[in-house]
């Protein structure tokens, strides 16, 4: 037995706290399972441990990471298409990727408390808003492929009324990036033609083309001819494109793209085998209601100082489910901020001078291979030359190259591929000529002729803000990031109880391998054999969770929740139509489902049928009937969340996963809620066919202030023929199969595996069960302490709820005229996080503490519910005001409690430390209240001018 | 309690139709209590001129800061004329629903079809006021 174990560590309450906690619960429980034998239901019980190792101690667990680690292969990727290793300054790894005060945040749903990472995700807009010379940009999306996929979609968005629509695709770009484009436009009834830009006629119903610049074999190519062909035939055109290039090479918009997408992971990210990585979208001003994902705006607050907030997310999946523009949610939200201060770090000079470096080593790397008599494919270029030789000479030149720790790129049996990047240096560029010489005497020319022609040479200015010009040295860089932190409220300061989220701990342990150069130096392309350690890791880690959810197989392609249902729904729809079920593409979700599954539906080509949900929040099973057995003739499948996105473990479940088989479809179960089973049931147990695990919330990868995350999905046996695969890299399913490809990299974003191996290897079978129990106890603590003060929503059996509880705060609009946002507000100046607000029922207040949270920690933020509570009961009484009060006016930042003048109806003290634990710490909002429809009715989404940020 | 002027007729989905000086040519908007329970609306995204919709037709969205909701054409009808204030403040809705926050004018197929929409007093059992 070691002296220190993981589990008591991660899990919050101590045993006895969770005895306390049991007791004060009531009913007698003399132990923790015989309260969980009363909450789940008996007929999903899992009544065995799960098969999963022994729990590891943090030294152990950290030192097989590192031998897993020591058998990847760090060579010099010099592969391209789209990812580049880099330089992250150190400042950058340590104050932001490496700290927990930016990967612990959450979406910046609170903007009061997020202005920090706002702030660094406006700047992420503005570089790409600058570089691609378009006026709106989001931030951000999963990755280059994905973006394209989105770029097709906001152009079937912008040409409507085009029956059957085609869309073209130039051959020269990354392979990864049109099978994903085919992948989303197969589902969406879009053919894909792809060919030359050159013979691209835009006639019929050809909706608009994905170009890529530089292609993939590095050629610059001139499109603005295109462009103005598309346009005149009201066509649009979207250029996948590289921010790097673009600090030197004519932006898009500028010849007349209407849409650029890429990825930003050059700026600083490291390649990680594939992500995460944040990657950009880009657009004219007259689509943004069409854009996918979280745009940042800029607004005021109450007092009218200015204050930044995400902008209208009515095009979001949350709001307008199954008519939304996307299925995205947050994505990559820490490595948008990394690539942002990147950016701020080195300023548009050092921007540039990198990318001339690069360019100007690729232009000698070109002079040095013709003097070898090579003949490169193109002569315009950025960063990457594609040479012609003969399939013999190919051959030494990859095999001399791989003795040299280097891998180029077989554009095919006679042309190699070459793109440099900021790491390389003159010996590498020697390394990279001897390999081409063979045996020969060659050296490396020391200068060579410009090769980007005035017309494709970048002429306008970029990265002008002063924000770009003043963070230089790196005291000034460590200051800023600190500032920007500060404003922030992530794990590192109160409990984020957040429902449906999964605030829980991120341990440092997991997190220490995420940035070995071994787990994040690869190139997703790179060669399987250098990547041994992580093929390990992912086959131990597709077992676990496929041992933990009761599937046969797991794939970990899907590099997002949303992604994760998008690919499950494609694997039941490639099922069907394996079986000759082609018609089978509705989908039944039940009234009370999170947004993002009506949207992810749609996107797979089904269309949405309501199931009703019962007063108790329960799928209304009589409903569910009727609606299977009316569509029972093209019943796709059945969408639902478990436990529901109430908080309860309905005890109908298996009850209607029968019904919907019964009647032909299968069952995706969403595994948002997952943190309430692991252990205790499994998803293939209850009769789910298809599984997404949120890695980000039950298995420990941090939310990164919205993203990364990872969706992996699981499958039963009849399903895993028609897994992912990927057009570069075998993943064991036959492409024949397969509904094809869902993300840029073939296992998703690897260099985050590690935190979620770590984390159920140093758990074990029996600290995961019990972390899915005291998840459960805590949350039932919670409703039991605040009952009385307020409603609980719902609950299931024996007026339990599983691991989160809904608070009902719509009466007080009648008794005090507070609303769920007032009280969410309020909780700021209680240094807390508000809990989720409004879903899954408006009005509402959705609490989950997680198995991490600490019971003194659960009972500063129950007083702080039932302190505030009082505040509504003083409006409620007339004691308080009812315009001008405590909760209408929060949250209070310290520029209004300190003005000297004060002429609210209570005192400074009050609305600034309403405990104790307050006065002793607490995050002070930057901002008062945000005014949403301000920033909505003008929308500005680059940094503004300096004014804009003084004080009104 | 919201405003339910005597003199137009009402949807269930509440919208509103107004009779103009022009025979045969009705004022679309949405009430006094759909703008309350949408909050600030931010953007109104309305037809062309020339288009036509058959009645519960979806004529436009409408969007609020955290609500998004569809637009129902009261009557059948072709829109004579579009409120293009709205695209520059859309927040005339909130302030004036039944006046300045107008959205189209419809010629109607049928004239007699607006007295088959609810009455003010219909309307206000409808949402309980």
């Amino acid at each position: 037995m070691p002296s220190d174990l993981f589990r008591d560590r991660h899990i919050g309450p101590s045993e006895s706290d969770q005895r306390a906690m049991l007791g004060a619960l009531g009913g007698g429980y003399d132990s923790l399972d015989a309260f969980i034998d009363a909450v789940v239901p008996a007929d999903i019980r899992l009544r065995r441990p799960l098969g999963l190792p022994p729990a590891r101690p943090e030294a152990e667990a950290l030192a097989e990471l590192r031998a897993l680690a020591d058998q990847n292969q760090v060579f010099r990727s010099y592969l391209g298409m789209g990812y580049h290793d880099c330089i992250t300054p150190g400042v950058i790894l340590r104050n932001v990727l490496e700290n927990p005060g930016w990967y612990t945040a959450y979406t910046p749903y609170q903007s009061e408390i997020a202005q920090g990472r706002l702030e660094a995700l406006l700047t992420f807009q503005t570089v790409v808003a600058d570089l691609t010379g378009l006026e709106i940009a989001n931030a951000s999306l999963l990755d280059e492929a994905t973006a394209a996929a989105e770029a097709m979609h906001l152009t079937q968005g912008a040409a409507t009324g085009r029956p059957t629509p085609v869309y073209l695709v130039d051959e020269g770009c990354h392979p990864q990036t049109i099978a994903v484009v085919r992948t989303r436009a197969e589902a969406q009834g879009v053919e894909i033609v792809v060919g030359d830009p050159d013979g691209f006629t835009f006639t019929g119903n050809i909706i608009g083309a994905l170009v890529q610049y530089p292609a993939t074999d590095g050629r610059v190519r001139d499109f603005h001819l295109l462009c103005e062909r598309a346009h005149a035939a009201g066509a649009l055109v979207a250029a996948a494109t590289d921010l790097l290039a673009l600090a030197v090479l004519t932006p898009p918009g500028e010849w007349g793209a209407d849409i650029a997408v890429g990825n930003s992971q050059r700026f600083g990210v490291p390649l990680g085998y594939g992500g995460p990585h944040a990657a950009f979208f880009a657009t004219r001003e007259q689509y943004k209601r069409l854009l996918p994902g979280r745009i940042i705006g800029v607004s005021r607050d109450k007092a009218g100082r200015m204050g930044l907030r995400m902008a209208l997310g009515t095009r979001e999946q949350h709001i307008r489910r199954e008519k939304a523009t996307s299925n995205i949610c947050t994505a990559q939200v820490l490595l948008a901020v990394v690539a942002a201060m990147y950016a701020v770090y080195h300023g548009p000079d050092g921007i540039r001078r990198i990318a001339e470096r690069v360019h100007g080593q690729t232009r000698r790397l070109a002079a040095s291979l013709k003097a070898l008599k090579y003949r490169l494919a193109h002569d315009v270029y950025f960063d990457t030359l594609a040479v012609e030789t003969d399939a013999a000479t190919a051959t030494k030149i990859h095999e001399a190259a791989r003795a040299k720790r280097i891998n180029l790129r077989a554009l095919s049996a006679t042309r190699i591929g070459i793109a440099l990047d900021e790491t390389v240096h003159d010996g590498d560029l020697a390394d990279l000529v001897a390999a081409f010489a063979l045996d020969k005497p060659a050296t490396v020319a020391a200068s060579a002729p410009a090769v980007i022609p005035a017309a494709h040479a970048r002429t306008t200015p970029y990265l002008t803000h002063p924000v770009f010009g003043r963070h230089h040295s790196e005291t000034e860089m460590l200051r800023y990031l600190k500032r920007l932190e500060d404003r922030d409220l992530s794990l590192t300061s109160a409990m984020i109880p957040l429902g449906s989220c999964t605030m829980k701990l991120n341990a440092t342990t997991e997190m220490i391998p995420v940035t070995w150069p071994e787990f994040g130096r690869l190139h997703p392309f790179a060669p399987v054999d250098q990547a041994r350690g992580y093929a390990e890791l992912f086959r131990q880690l597709e077992a676990w969770l496929a041992e933990i959810t009761g599937f046969a197989r797991v794939s970990l392609q899907p590099n997002a929740g949303s992604q994760g249902e998008f690919a499950g729904l494609l694997v039941i729809r490639a099922y069907n139509r394996a079986r000759g079920q082609a018609h089978r593409t509705t989908c039944l979700i039940p009234q009370s489902a999170h947004g993002t599954n009506p949207a992810s539906a749609v996107m797979a080509g089904m269309h949405v049928v309501v199931v009703k949900t019962d007063a108790q929040g329960d799928i209304d099973v009589a409903d569910l009937k009727a609606k299977a057995q009316q569509h029972k003739d093209t019943l796709g499948a059945l969408m639902v969340t478990y436990p529901s996105t109430h908080g309860v473990f309905e005890a109908s479940i298996k009850e209607v996963c029968r019904i919907v088989h019964e009647h032909g479809g299968q069952v995706y179960m969403d595994g948002a809620n997952m943190n309430a089973q692991v252990g205790l049931c499994r998803p293939g147990d209850i009769g789910a066919d298809v599984c997404h695990l949120n890695l980000h919330k039950t298995f420990c990868i941090p939310h990164g202030g919205g993203g990364p995350g990872m969706g992996p999905i699981g499958v039963a046996a009849h399903l895993t023929p028609h897994l992912p695969s990927h057009p570069l890299v075998d993943l064991g399913v036959p492409a024949a199969h397969s509904f094809g490809a869902v993300s840029a990299a073939p296992w998703g974003s690897p260099s985050i595996l590690p935190i979620s191996w770590a984390y159920i290897a140093m758990m074990g079978h029996d600290g995961l069960a019990l972390a899915s129990k005291v998840a459960i106890l805590s949350a039932n603590y919670i409703a039991k302490r605040l009952a009385g003060q307020y409603d609980l929503l719902y609950a299931g059996r024996g007026g339990f709820i599983a691991h989160e509880c809904i608070l009902d705060t719509r009466p007080f609009k009648a008794s005090a005229g507070v609303d769920v946002e007032d009280i969410a507000k309020r909780l700021i100046d209680y240094g807390f996080h508000p809990p989720t607000v409004s879903f899954p029922v408006a009005g509402t207040l959705m609490v989950e503490p997680t198995e991490s949270e600490p019971k003194e920690e659960l009972d500063r933020f129950c007083d702080a519910l039932i302190a505030i509570r009082e505040e509504i009961r003083e409006i409620e009484t007339g004691e308080a005001d009812r315009e001008n009060n405590l909760l209408t006016n929060a949250p209070h930042p310290l520029a209004d409690l300190l003005a000297d003048a004060w002429d609210r109806p209570y005192s400074r003290e009050r609305a600034g430390f309403p405990t104790a634990a307050t006065r002793e710490h607490k995050i002070w909002p930057p901002v008062g209240r945000i005014d949403g429809a301000y920033g909505d009715r003008n929308l500005v989404c680059t940094c503004p001018p300096v004014e804009a940020y003084a004080e009104v | 309690m919201s405003n339910i002027p005597k003199d137009l007729r009402y949807t269930a989905d509440h919208e509103y139709a107004r009779k103009t000086e022009t025979p045969g040519v009705v004022q679309i908007g949405i009430t006094d209590y759909a703008q309350g329970e949408l909050g600030d609306v931010v953007y109104v995204d309305l037809p062309k001129k020339g288009a036509a919709f058959e009645q519960r037709g979806v004529f436009g969205t409408i969007e609020a800061v955290k609500a998004v909701s569809e637009l129902y054409a009261p009557l059948a009808g072709e829109v004579v004329e579009v409120n293009g204030a709205l695209e520059k403040d859309p927040a005339l809705v909130n302030r004036d629903p039944y006046g300045g926050g107008w959205m189209i004018k419809l010629r109607v197929k049928d004239a007699g079809e607006i007295e088959r929409l609810l009455s003010a007093d219909a309307y206000a059992k409808h949402i309980g006021s």
